[in-house]
């Protein structure tokens, strides 16, 4: 079994790792390679993976994760404007903050278990969401959104309108407009920013791997299973969630720290709970508890942001041109209502098919295929990914 | 002073200085719930290694009893003593980190985790103990843990499932699965709530076998139960549980012929 495991894991990482790692090439018959969507698919590929750790193992669905989604914006980009607009330290202060700011959350949150801990995260990430919009202005810059500006003149400039970049000064580093975020020299635009992203992303599945493996994994496994029980068999479970908790939220403080990191702009709307409830739409679209589901939720939800929302009439026309000329209209016509604008419907409708359908999301819908080429029935698999209701 | 109150002091004292075999000492537990009286006055004492049974009959206060020793309910009044320490106030995981383990009614499993995983989660809680943080040590590389979570699969006849998921399990399959998630613990008490019930003669025989061989190894055990050809195959001392109160305590032999017993629990029945 020990070798079975191991084998199994070895084969997903790597394969995993070349999945990611080709994506500009794999992605270009549907005309996604290009690095802006890459790079976002990477990015809430690690926001949907540390989701799943807390969701996913211990059956706790924070409807709060965005704040740390924006804590991690606003850490990196007072790092870039501070020290430097090299991404390393920002990347470390913000997956710290985050880690700081989701035990806080969580100690009080985790209080309560069920729809009293998602009311309470959701409340949480709603008061970082006002406050951001009003006391701590001087901090965020409001609704205008904090950026990184040229080095001020004077000191008398506020910081929200001049950056200082200590460490980038001290070096000698010469800016040249508007400065650009880099590592180590390489800027983190582009095809660079999104292999940036992606090794992160790949060490991410690597770290969430091993704990799903872990002991530490198991107990998580334990507590969604049956928590009760759990107490009854010497283990302290409080501890456990809000470890997971913070591991979760170090990952999305990870992923907004990233989102800054390639547009260094960051605004108070990340931490509404539209963008907590879409890491939820991810995770169960791609399957709650697994390993890959979380990424590909989220390659698909962001695919169908930046692809299906600009299609319109005309490309659905084209696209119907092998029907008779009245069919080709009435198609592009009821067409319409699900793209461009409305491709909210056509997400809400692949929500419903798959929580109806496929409550284990894609990847259940993957293993059932994969069980039927290989003649077995998936009874197993199927109950493992079943998901169950927060505790 | 009365004789009994006497003896009760010296107990107390004999506690204190930890000279006294018993391991568990329930000391006038009571117990109520908007104004009925589930547990009055009970007093119990278990000695170590002995098997005690707890009979009476339904209604009689004895889940709530032991529901009171495993902390997941809280006395009105009178505390519950394991071992010197008193667990009355002590959170369910605390007590069980104390050598306290519990078989529960209904069986109560991890149902989507494998039988095996089942098995080492309490062994895991047994060496780790409440909360270890170890992220990167591999569940599947615990080789002590599983072997012996093997061997005891293996003693309740449930080798053969290892890896298949809790869920899918029989209702008796799920009740021997529990008591291998309490006996991998070697708890220095088990606590048995009607570990046979929903069992056929034949699994309910091989559990009793199960249960007299463990007793060769020194774990004290308090067992309820309704089946009273489990209570005498296995029981060294026996209390009865009536109306919340206990109205007799004796050995099997004893409590065979008690008339109160007869009366309150038995009825007209011969034992």
């Amino acid at each position: 079994m020990e070798k079975n495991v191991a084998l199994k894991d070895t084969t997903l990482f790597f394969g995993f790792a070349a999945v990611i790692l080709l994506l500009p090439i794999l992605l270009e018959p549907i005309g996604a390679n290009y690095p802006d969507l890459l790079q976002k698919i990477a990015i809430f590929g690690i926001f949907a993976i540390g989701f799943n750790i807390l969701f996913g193992l211990t059956g706790y669905l924070s409807f709060g994760h965005a704040a740390f989604i924006g804590i991690g914006s606003y850490m990196t980009l007072w790092s870039f404007k501070l020290l430097t607009m090299n991404v390393v330290p920002a990347i470390m202060f913000s997956v710290i903050l985050a880690g700081v700011f989701a035990y806080i959350i969580g100690f009080v949150s985790l209080r309560r278990s069920g729809i009293y801990f998602s009311i309470l995260t959701l409340a949480f990430a709603q008061m970082c969401y006002s406050l951001a919009y009003s006391v701590l202005t001087p901090i965020t810059n409001g609704e205008t959104g904090l950026q990184t500006r040229a080095i001020r003149k004077s000191s008398e400039t506020s910081l929200l309108d001049g950056d200082i970049r200590i460490i980038d000064q001290a070096f000698g580093v010469q800016e040249l407009g508007v400065p650009t975020t880099n590592f180590f020299g390489m800027a983190m635009s582009g095809y660079t920013g999104f292999y940036f992203c992606a090794v992160l992303l790949i060490v991410c599945f690597f770290i969430a791997q091993r704990i799903t493996r872990s002991n530490f994994g198991i107990m998580l496994k334990a507590i969604k299973s049956n928590q009760n029980r759990l107490n009854y068999t010497g283990i302290h479970t409080r501890p456990y969630l809000i470890t997971a908790f913070v591991i979760s939220g170090m990952y999305a403080g990870l992923a907004g720290s990233l989102m800054a990191a390639t547009d260094p702009i960051a605004g108070a709307e990340r931490m509404q709970w539209t963008a907590s409830g879409e890491v939820v739409l991810m995770t169960i679209l791609g399957g709650v508890g697994t390993l890959v589901g979380p990424v590909l939720g989220a390659g698909i939800i962001k695919y169908a942001e930046q692809k299906v929302s600009s299609w319109n009439e005309g490309i659905l026309e084209s696209f119907f041109s092998f029907l008779p000329e009245t069919l080709q209209h009435f198609m592009a016509n009821l067409g319409v209502l699900f793209v461009g604008e409305g491709w909210h419907t056509t997400l809400g409708l692949l929500f419903m098919i798959i929580v109806i359908f496929l409550p284990g999301g894609i990847m259940e819908g993957i293993r059932r295929i994969g069980a039927k080429f290989s003649r077995k029935k998936p009874e197993a698999d199927t109950n493992a990914a079943a998901p169950q209701p927060a505790e | 002073m009365s004789a009994a109150e006497e003896m009760k002091n010296e107990q107390s004292r004999q506690f204190e200085r930890g000279t006294a075999n018993t391991v568990l000492h329930i000391d006038d537990v009571h117990k109520s719930f908007a104004g009925l009286h589930a547990l009055s006055d009970v007093d119990l004492d278990v000695r170590e290694g002995e098997t005690h049974a707890i009979i009476g009959p339904n209604g009689a206060g004895k889940s709530t009893l032991l529901n009171v020793c495993v902390g997941r309910l809280k006395p009105d009044r009178g505390a519950v003593v394991f071992d010197g320490e008193v667990l009355t106030g002590k959170s369910p995981h605390e007590i069980n980190q104390l050598g306290v383990a519990r078989v529960f009614q209904t069986p109560e499993v991890f149902p989507e985790l494998t039988v095996l995983e089942n098995v080492m989660v309490p062994a895991l809680s047994k060496r780790d103990g409440h909360f270890r943080l170890n992220p990167f040590k591999n569940f599947f590389r615990e080789k002590a843990i599983r072997e012996e979570a093997e061997s005891v699969l293996e003693n309740v006849g449930l080798q053969a499932q290892l890896s298949g998921l809790a869920s899918t399990m029989s209702r008796g399959d799920k009740r021997r699965l529990e008591l291998a998630m309490g006996l991998i613990q070697h708890p220095r008490l088990l606590l048995l709530d009607e570990p046979t019930a929903g069992m056929a003669r034949h699994d309910t025989n091989a559990t009793i076998d199960l249960l007299k061989k463990i007793k060769e190894g020194g774990m004290t055990k308090v067992i309820i139960e309704h089946d009273m050809h489990v209570v005498f195959s296995l029981a060294d001392r026996i209390s009865v549980l009536a109306g919340g109160r206990i109205i007799a305590q004796g050995t099997p032999e004893e409590i065979k012929v008690d008339p109160r017993v007869k009366e309150a629990y038995l009825g007209e029945e011969q034992v």
